[in-house]
């Protein structure tokens, strides 16, 4: 590729120190950390959320938990997993990454990147408020209803749904904030001599999912600004008795919220194939087959929407438009896993922790994937619907698919971005005992679906006690396994064996050039792609 | 509390490795299907299942060899790849494209047009038609009555027929004050006060509505799950094959009590079926007679206990102490204490009769839900128990006239 350009200045910028170097950075690095840094504290937060709830289910009769408290946290464990945890993430590596892998000095329009962080730490509060709010008295906690705001219910619901509602807002905001900035930076700012179809696979996986939140964001703020006046203002968008549908929420959800799915994971698409080449020591096969995959995937998904309420009662050609069409995505999605497979094949691996998330990544997305190919499935899915089943396939795609991703991209970057390599030992035992309690979290969950235990139900028939009792036992080790995780994050920023500038063996790419850490402003002068 | 969560995981392991009976009862597949939707379903299931397995396991034993012989600790190279160029590889990449496509829409997409077209086909061939209404937090039965090909079939008609379906689990097991019991002939959770009951062979139209939010009618063995949509009417079909108990649970989040909606239904052969709707009818008569007459302060009130413990105790709570704010208490509470008429005889506006005719925001509409007798026993008994001491008495026959 090309020559690094350091500049020498870089040992005294003039950027504030402390807290102050926080509050008021533009830097692309900075961000990106701070972004990172938000994802992990989120994560944690809307993991204990879950562990009460999976300690609510160990067994069954009430214990800990009352029904409606259950519902909010249920709900609200969603919305930060999603918006909070993985968003963040995603966009934190973006920030950090991005720059770096097509040269560029820093994303290209900063203070927007310092406002889209911003919103973030307000929107989280919004969301978990209510229940600090409860405990004084005021309303009734969280939202109720779910992550998906189904009305009536929303409508019937108290003052934490108008806080997620705001919340949401500004979760989106930041988003469509980050993807202007994303788009603007891939389209404008490439080192010269890159051109699109040299771009790393990490950019085209951002860049798709830039457009598909442009795309879908708008459609769920219009979605929840409806439900608010519905709420509060006499509309009647989704109540039959003034003219109006509740399954029309349905749509304008799901039309943002099946796109949301690959909003989540394009941009894991786009590094694992990176970090393949890595530790495979061999190009990625097939890179332009994945660009046009990528393509295929992100405008497919905002045409199947519907697949996530065939039961709510559709006419039967739309039934089989939307079985047929989300059928089709496994096609592009084939190909990705075909050219991820194909990139290791007869190469020469070595498996450090970011591989071994890699490849089990590979396995248990799979597992969702397949899973989700059986959805599609109309009549099936009448069984399959709301139940435990469903929660087992898109924890396969949102945890394994998405949270280990994120982690393989950690533990990849992470000496890059700190400079020292972290604990390899450590960071080996936290796959197992994820890889391994995730497995047995979910599993029982899928049969669980099966002998027919519907989800989000606060207490359950004796006869799917066993299962339960299984997947809240792994459910807690899976939990404080992430202990390890966070705990060799720190010790790797505060100290550790020092890395080289390119790290891994065999990575190759613009970020490996710079040095380990990279300087605070790097590639003030652009290198030249040949 | 620690101590005493690890006795619990201790005592569940303990469990799980020391009783072998426990594994008999688990499930690894759908429950015995008994409708032909329910059969068909299964098959898809079983079908699919399988194809996704082969592939499953063929792509992760590729995976696995070139993981095994392609490592850099086994000294192996890599090599270059380079993209298939000439036709002959053009098409042995293509190969697995293929497959697939035939796999999602010959393979998987032909059986599942079949099913979708069966499933939807809820009107062809129909006995009967019953409507369910799914409330905050019950099922509403009403027997719509028998098709021209019910009748010919010499089905009995239960026209007419309506009453309510509620979780019948008592209510301090189902608040964890004591711990579920097992009980085979009524199933912790599962279990109802009155069960829908259906005779077995008749294709049985379901119409679905809801008065309030989503809830969605599931009984796992008919492999039929639709929701029920306020102010919209949707549609499904059963036809069990098998006389039994059948037992679901609602399958859309509809509030704090959407764990405790069950639904459970009779399959009786149609003998049985037709004592049954026989049986229902003179309750009918009895209740209407029963309306009218005058009814004594301590018959109401012990009538209304039983109506209060099972509608109104999940929110109001076995005390009437309520969960204010969202629930608010019955006891000392101004609607229950407050006169129900105006001098002229008619109920006033946000008055207790008001209140649980109409409903507010969560509270339901027990117009719909309960009968005369019902509505008038269970205030008499809000005023008259639950620490309140009104002293008067609402007579069915009043309640009857505040409907007009």
């Amino acid at each position: 590729m090309s020559t690094t350009t350091v500049a020498h200045h870089d040992e005294h910028t003039d950027h504030p120190t402390g807290i102050m170097r926080w509050l008021t950075t533009t830097n692309h690095k900075d961000i990106g950390t701070m972004y990172l840094t938000f994802s992990l504290i989120m994560f944690l937060v809307g993991g204990s959320m879950i562990l009460g709830i999976r300690a609510e289910l160990f067994q069954p009769g009430l214990q800990l938990i009352k029904p409606d408290f259950f519902n909010q946290l249920i709900g609200v464990h969603a919305l930060i997993m999603i918006f909070a945890a993985l968003m963040p993430a995603a966009t934190g590596f973006a920030n950090w990454m991005l720059p770096l892998q097509i040269g560029a000095p820093d994303m290209a329009l900063p203070r927007l990147n310092n406002w889209g962080f911003w919103l973030l730490p307000p929107s989280a509060i919004l969301l978990t408020l209510p229940f600090t709010l409860a405990l004084f008295g005021i309303g009734d906690g969280a939202l109720a209803t779910g992550w998906t705001f189904y009305p009536p219910l929303s409508i019937q619901g108290g003052i934490g749904v108008d806080f997620a509602i705001f919340a949401v807002h500004l979760l989106g905001i930041s988003s469509v904030l980050g993807s202007i900035n994303i788009i603007v930076t891939l389209f404008n700012m490439r080192a010269p001599g890159m051109t699109l179809m040299k771009m790393p696979m990490f950019a085209w996986g951002w860049l798709i999912t830039a457009f598909l939140l442009i795309a879908t964001i708008p459609v769920l703020a219009g979605a929840v600004t409806m439900l608010l006046t519905d709420r509060h203002f006499g509309t009647h968008f989704f109540d039959a008795a003034g003219g109006g549908d509740p399954i029309m929420f349905q749509h304008l959800f799901w039309f943002f919220g099946h796109p949301e799915v690959y909003i989540l994971l394009l941009p894991v698409w786009g590094f694992i194939p990176q970090i393949l080449q890595t530790f495979s020591r061999k190009p990625m096969y097939g890179y332009k087959a994945q660009v046009y995959s990528l393509w295929a995937i992100g405008a497919m998904s905002v045409v199947v929407w519907a697949h996530h309420f065939f039961t709510a009662g559709m006419p039967v050609p739309a039934l089989l438009y939307f079985m047929y069409s989300t059928m089709a995505i496994s096609l592009p999605l084939a190909v990705l896993f075909f050219c991820w497979i194909k990139t290791m094949w007869r190469g020469s691996m070595s498996f450090e922790t970011p591989m071994l998330f890699t490849v089990g990544w590979i396995i248990l997305f799979g597992i969702g994937g397949l899973t989700g190919l059986v959805l599609a499935d109309v009549a099936a899915d009448a069984q399959y619907h709301n139940s435990y089943f469903v929660v087992a396939h898109f924890h396969y795609t949102l945890f394994a698919g998405g949270i280990m991703g994120i982690m393989a991209g950690v533990y990849y970057w992470l000496p890059k971005m700190t400079g020292h390599m972290y604990n390899e030992k450590l960071g080996q035992l936290h796959f197992w005992l994820t890889a391994i309690s995730f497995n047995l979290t979910f599993i029982p969950q899928f049969f669980l679906g099966l002998a027919g235990m519907p989800r989000r139900i606060p207490d359950y028939a004796l006869q799917f006690a066993e299962f339960n009792m299984v997947s809240s036992i792994s459910a807690f080790v899976l939990g404080l396994s992430q202990l390890i995780f966070v705990y060799n994050i720190i010790s790797t920023v505060k100290g550790g064996q020092k890395a080289t500038d390119q790290v891994w063996e065999g990575a190759e790419g613009l970020e490996w050039t710079l040095s380990s850490p990279p300087p605070y402003h790097s590639f003030t002068e652009q290198p030249i792609i040949k | 509390m620690l101590k005493q969560a690890m006795k619990k995981i201790g005592f569940g392991l303990l469990l799980l490795l020391t009783a072998p009976q426990v594994f008999a009862e688990i499930r690894w597949n759908f429950p015995e299907p008994v409708t032909p939707m329910a059969l068909d379903t299964l098959h898809v299931h079983n079908k699919f299942m399988l194809i996704v397995a082969v592939i499953f396991v063929v792509v992760l034993a590729i995976m696995i060899y070139s993981l095994i012989k392609h490592r850099k600790s086994a000294g192996h190279q890599a090599v270059v790849d380079k993209a298939p160029s000439t036709a002959t590889e053009i098409f042995w990449t293509l190969i697995p494209f293929v497959i697939l496509l035939v796999i999602d829409f010959v393979i998987m997409g032909i059986p599942a047009y079949h099913s979708v077209v069966m499933m939807e086909d809820t009107k062809n061939e129909s006995d009967m038609m019953i409507k369910i209404t799914g409330s905050q937090w019950r099922w509403q039965y009403e027997y719509i009555g028998n098709t021209d090909k019910g009748n010919q079939n010499g089905l009995v008609d239960a026209k007419g027929i309506k009453f309510t379906s509620t979780l019948s689990t008592p209510q301090d097991q189902v608040n964890g004050t004591v711990p579920p019991v097992d009980d085979p002939k009524s199933p912790y959770l599962l279990d109802v006060d009155n069960r829908l009951v259906l005779p077995v062979g008749a294709k049985v139209r379901i119409l679905m509505t809801s008065t309030d939010v989503l809830h969605n009618w599931w009984v796992p063995q008919f492999g039929s799950s639709r929701v029920a949509v306020p102010g919209f009417i949707r549609e499904t079909w059963v036809q069990v094959d098998k006389a039994g108990t059948y037992r679901g649970q609602c399958k859309e989040l509809c509030g704090k009590g959407h764990g405790y909606m069950p639904v459970v239904v009779d399959a009786l052969p149609k003998a049985e079926y037709a004592a049954w709707v026989d049986l229902k009818q003179k309750e009918i008569t009895a209740q209407a007679a029963g309306a009218d007459k005058e009814w004594s302060k301590d018959e109401l009130i012990a009538q209304g206990k039983a109506v209060y413990d099972k509608n109104c105790a999940v929110c109001h709570q076995v005390s009437g102490a309520g969960l204010p704010p969202a629930f608010p208490a019955l006891t000392g509470s101004k609607i229950a204490t407050s006169p129900i008429f105006d001098a002229s005889g008619k109920y006033l506006p946000d008055s207790h009769l008001d209140r649980v005719l109409n409903g507010i925001r969560v509270m339901p509409a027990w117009k719909a839900l309960l009968n005369d007798t019902e509505i008038a026993a269970v205030i008499t008994y809000e005023r008259n128990a639950l620490g309140n001491s009104v002293g008067d008495v609402l007579q069915p026959a009043q309640v009857k006239a505040a409907r007009q």
